[in-house]
């Protein structure tokens, strides 16, 4: 138990704490050479330093005292905290869609402990009823916890696990599915559902936020309040990433699970469509529809679950002269897939042919994909994209290289004959290839032309 | 109650209260009602960059020149232990929509919330840092960025990034000390443009200025004792020289009770001669609000248990479509009429000058329900709206007791659910004594509601900043450079026989160390300095506009040159005058402009005898001081720059006895 009073202090500041019998949550009078300090002695952050003690004091705010400067402490009193969502009953009624919440963890369906960094996650019907009572406005819902890990953290273990649970809400007859996620690899998640649940009679929503709904101006509760709307009444049964639109609180996208990206590391619009547009924006008040042509919600429980993945599949960034050891060691090491991310049009310098040779006489699928996230491949414009065909790399269209691993991993999982891949990869599941690209599936203005200027002053970003 | 009687009431409950005009109150005054007052005293440091991004501070724009705008709505999270802030949920429930206007010149993503913050300004740490060493604080061995929850919207994040720097200072004025509880470094919030209906429009470009928050006990026991107190805060921020003035850079927060009543903060005061007569309304609104409880406590034990009756006017309700009733009806908006039990007398009674208990409620709709006034009407009004016998017709609707008032209220249907919510819970606060709130001020000195007061459950560690140790060495640097205390300050001005009546003057605009260079450095007087700053330059200031090219270095070589030309300091006067408009001019031109020739001593004496016999010739009384003036006059011009004018006058003076 000594270790659970002195929460995360360790070294001087340890000593100083064991030396004048003061506990972490006691209130406590420290006398310093810097003049007296009083407030409630608080965990320390484990990747600080062991220098100082961090104190609460009657303000609310919180400082740090340098133990160099203690000359004495002094414990007069001790109150722990009990940090606790609070929950309310929610409202369920029988003439609303029910939706099913699985949390992964994240942003989303947590709450940040101030005092120990530690995530909580705030996820029963009751606590986000709590944070959010417009749900109850929009759907029931039911949630269950499936794992609690951070958006980095989320694998094929987990994409399995998750393709499964969902194959049975939809037996059962649930209305739809939502999934809190954390945002990092949120779109990875989506692809790889799109791959592994096929024909869902019902909307399979991936939700986010960009800032914590520890923050007043989280985008946590809009995105939930648009998401549970799209699950529970929207006629798209695909899945689907449900993120803001502009980084105003205005309006969310629904996207296509295999077209979307992560584009910003801050912004609350980070989510685009790439080569494409969304499917729909959505709104607390609707849906509107901006692909005529998706998967419409039907009312069986039919659904194709295909719970597989092989992680013996990588990818490599291209970078000018990579060295051929890069390859060598992949295939070296066992991976038996390749996606090449590889510049303009899909190229690799010439050093790297002989050991994409080598690999693919060993067995390894190699796949082309680009660099310029936006575009086709290309690998017959010039020559060496011919050499490289020649050499056995797929070139991948325009399938975006986190999906094309995604895929990759996904239809390694069902079979090792190199004609069924190269089949799997190059056939479409759900428009992660596309015949063609729309000229507005590529906008990405640049400020300072003075109509964009207008444009951005006239409509919120 | 007719017209009349709400004036007399009105009239009768000021006295009851025992209020008095600030002009008369005294002491005791102040002692009868238990005023109680502290300070939050803002200030902004003069900083290149902001305190979290590097952005430029200090660059402002117009309203409508912005590069884009970004919409936001504000939730209230949990406090740490699970409670939401009363602040909070009363700013949920106005529902407001946030508008933020950016300029790419001053503000980046940051302000907006869509990055995190930077490492913390090294430059403001420092400024700030010296100001909590000369408010002798114990200053922290660790800052510990933490997010300050506001939900107003006038922040994005809604929260500020705010670090405690020092706690337990004090600073000392003329008959005490002060103490000071602590020193905060904060980012500066948004300007509000407007706030209109759902709608509140903000721009960023004082967003994330770095600005520090100086916060004293409630130690001060009268409305002087608080200016006194305000002052002193200033001057000591400015004594540093590295913080910024002009409108806004200086804001009070006003904290005062009176005995029995509650803490209620007065935001945002931009004039410390403001402070006197806003901390005086304030306890005596208190104090009148404790007097509404005690009556309304007579009437009914329980106030929770109080409760209105409301109904709705429509258009079908032909005899009660009075004047304002049409009207708001046309507007599209809904009526509903109140019937407030045992509320007569109340709504009348006096809280601040022009100001009845019925303002409470009116001032609330607003900002709480959102709807723009007038939003209501009611049956004291000093000027009703409606006659004594329209009065009664609404009364009849409730067949309303004589212990009743009634009002009417309107707006947008969607918002009247709140407003009455709103006007039940003001009323039932009336039989608890004085909210706690934040309040708006006025040139007046009236305050009106502004919102609910936040608890001190509102601070979270910010996750997105490291600590930051101030190690001894650092501390120490900072402490071997700080200007002299202004208390010393005050004592020195006195040394030097500075008029009391500059002192001011002088300690805000951070003169002194200016008057000590200059004396120094030419061997001119101290109180010959002191007071050309603070009377003759101060008073061009006043009067006329500075080139922008002058500055105080101006006046250093002014004197250097009047120094080394071995002039008399007093042609520092003339020649300031042109040289506040342009600075660039020549200094022999200035004198070509007066007139100035050399002359000596002798030179100036020699037409005396001429001169005097002028005087006899045409002089209207008698009397040595006369005499002596007249020859003055003759030959004052002539004699600035070049002698000493006290020592030409008693040679005149002497000059004309040895003819007697």
């Amino acid at each position: 138990m000594s270790e659970d009073i002195f929460q995360g202090y360790k070294g001087a500041a340890l000593e100083i704490l064991k030396k004048y019998n003061v506990r972490v949550w006691g209130q406590t009078i420290i006398d310093t050479t810097r003049g007296i300090f009083t407030g409630t002695v608080l965990p320390r952050a484990e990747n600080d330093d062991d220098l100082h003690i961090v104190l609460k004091i009657e303000t609310g705010y919180n400082i740090g005292i340098d133990v160099a400067t203690i000359t004495s402490m002094k414990e007069t009193g001790y109150q722990k905290a009990n940090y606790k969502i609070p929950e309310k009953e929610f409202p369920y009624s029988d003439d609303k869609p029910t939706v099913k919440l699985f949390g992964t963890g994240g942003t989303i369906a947590s709450r940040l402990d101030y005092r120990t960094g530690a995530v909580i996650p705030a996820f029963s019907p009751g606590e986000l009823y709590g944070a959010v009572p417009e749900l109850a406005d929009v759907c029931n819902i039911d949630t269950e916890k499936l794992f609690a890990v951070f958006s980095e953290n989320m694998g094929p273990k987990q994409y399995i696990t998750l393709a499964k649970a969902i194959g049975h809400e939809i037996e059962n007859g649930i209305d739809g599915i939502m999934i809190g996620h954390g945002t990092d690899t949120l779109h990875h998640t989506a692809a790889a559902l799109s791959f592994m649940v096929q024909d869902s009679p019902v909307p399979i929503i991936l939700v986010g936020s960009q800032r914590s709904s520890d923050r007043p101006s989280s985008d946590a509760a809009l995105n939930l309040i648009h998401a549970s709307y799209a699950a529970a009444h929207g006629d798209i049964a695909e899945t689907l990433v449900c993120m803001f639109g502009p980084t105003s609180d205005e309006y969310g996208f629904l996207h296509r699970g295999t077209r979307v990206r992560k584009m910003h590391s801050s912004y609350r619009s980070t989510f685009r469509s790439i080569g494409d547009t969304p499917v729909a924006t959505v709104t607390k008040n609707g849906i509107i529809h901006i692909k005529k042509e998706y998967n419409h919600r039907r009312k069986d429980k039919n659904v194709k679950i295909f719970p597989y993945f092989s992680e013996k599949v990588t990818m490599i960034y291209y970078y000018p002269n990579m060295k051929p050891e890069i390859i060598d060691s992949l295939v070296d090491l066992g991976y038996k897939g390749i996606i090449i991310i590889g510049t303009g049009l899909g190229h690799v310098n010439k050093e790297l042919y002989p050991a994409l040779q080598r690999a693919t006489d060993k067995g390894v699928q190699l796949f082309m994909t680009l660099q310029t996230i936006w575009g086709y491949v290309h690998m017959f414009v010039y020559e060496t994209g011919r050499d490289m065909i020649a050499l056995g790399v797929t070139p991948l269209a325009n399938m975006l290289p986190e999906v094309a691993w995604v895929k990759l991993g996904w239809a390694m999982g069902q079979t090792d004959d190199p004609e069924e891949i190269k089949r799997i990869m190059l056939t479409p599941v759900n428009s992660e290839i596309t015949e063609r690209e729309p000229y507005n599936g590529y906008l990405v203005y640049q400020g300072g032309v003075p109509e964009i200027e207008g444009f951005v002053r006239k409509f919120h970003k | 109650m007719n017209k009349i009687e709400a004036k007399k009431n009105y009239s009768v409950t000021m006295k009851s209260i025992g209020y008095v005009d600030i002009k008369k109150a005294t002491s005791d005054d102040y002692k009868r009602i238990g005023f109680k007052s502290g300070l939050e005293v803002h200030q902004q440091l003069k900083t290149k960059g902001k305190l979290f991004c590097r952005c430029p501070a200090g660059i402002y724009h117009d309203h409508d020149d912005y590069n884009a705008e970004v919409i936001r709505h504000m939730r209230p999270t949990l406090s740490e232990l699970g409670e939401y802030d009363g602040t909070a949920l009363m700013e949920f429930k106005t529902k407001k929509e946030i508008v933020y206007r950016i300029n790419n010149e001053n503000a980046c993503t940051y302000e907006v919330d869509d990055t995190p913050p930077f490492p913390i300004d090294k430059e403001a740490l420092g400024i700030a840092l010296e100001i909590s060493l000369l408010s002798k604080l114990n200053i922290v061995g660790e800052v510990h960025i933490t997010r300050k929850q506001y939900l107003d919207g006038s922040i994005p994040t809604g929260f500020q990034r705010t670090a405690i720097l020092g706690v337990e200072g004090e600073i000392e004025l003329k008959n005490k000390k002060v103490r000071l509880i602590q020193l905060s470094i904060e980012e500066d919030s948004c300007r509000e443009i407007s706030d209109i209906g759902h709608t509140r429009v903000f721009k960023t470009d004082r967003l994330g200025m770095p600005l520090i928050e100086t916060v004293t006990y409630p130690d001060m026991e009268t409305p002087w004792e608080l200016a006194e107190a305000a002052e002193y805060i200033r001057f000591l921020n400015r004594s540093t020289g590295k913080v910024r003035t002009g409108i806004g850079a200086g804001r009070e927060d006003v904290n005062v009770s009176c005995e029995g009543g509650s803490r209620v903060e007065i935001k945002g005061v931009a004039h410390n001669s403001w402070i006197p007569k806003l901390s005086h309304n304030e306890a005596f609104r208190q104090y009148a609000l404790l007097k509404i409880r005690t009556i309304l406590k007579e009437r009914l034990k329980n106030g929770s248990r109080w409760k209105s009756k409301t109904r709705e006017i429509t258009f079908t309700d032909i005899p009660l479509l009075f004047k304002p009733v049409k009207e708001s009806l046309d507007n599209g908006y809904k009526v509903i009429a109140m019937n407030l039990p045992l509320l007569n007398g109340i709504m009348s009674h006096f809280t601040q000058p022009g100001h009845l208990f019925a303002d409470e409620l009116t001032n609330r709709l607003k900002v709480i329900a959102c709807i723009e006034k007038p939003n209501m009407t009611h049956s004291e009004e000093l000027d009703p709206s409606l006659s004594a016998k329209e009065w009664n017709m609404i009364a009849e609707l409730f067949t309303a007791s004589v212990n009743d008032a009634q009002m009417i209220l309107w707006g947008p249907a969607d918002d009247i659910p709140t407003a009455i919510e709103t006007i039940e819970e003001r009323i039932i606060m009336a039989f608890a004594g004085v909210p706690p709130e934040t309040r708006k001020s006025f040139e007046d000195g009236t305050t009106i509601f502004e919102r609910v007061l936040p608890g001190s459950d509102r601070m979270y560690p910010d996750t997105d900043s490291l600590p930051i140790p101030l190690d001894n060495k650092y501390i120490n640097k900072l402490g071997e450079n700080l200007p002299v205390l202004i208390s010393a300050r005050f004592a020195q001005l006195k040394k030097w026989g500075i008029p009391g009546d500059s002192f001011k003057y002088l300690l805000s605009k951070n003169m002194i160390p200016l008057i000590e260079e200059l004396s120094a450095k030419n061997r001119f007087d101290l109180k010959f300095i002191g007071t050309f700053l603070a009377q003759t330059f101060k008073n061009i200031e006043g009067k006329k506009k500075a080139h922008k090219d002058f500055s105080y270095n101006i006046i250093r070589k002014l004197f250097t040159y009047i120094r080394e030309e071995d002039l008399d300091p007093n042609i520092a006067g003339p020649m300031i005058k042109i040289l506040y408009e342009h600075p660039k001019m020549r200094y022999e031109s200035i004198l070509t402009t007066l007139n100035f020739k050399r002359k000596s001593m002798d030179d100036l004496l020699a037409p005396l005898d001429f001169l005097y016999k002028k005087f006899l010739d045409i002089k209207l009384s008698n009397g040595k001081d006369v005499e002596v003036n007249w020859l003055m006059g003759q030959v004052r011009r002539q004699a600035i720059g070049n002698v000493d004018l006290a020592l030409l006058s008693k040679q005149i003076e002497q000059k004309i006895i040895t003819k007697k």
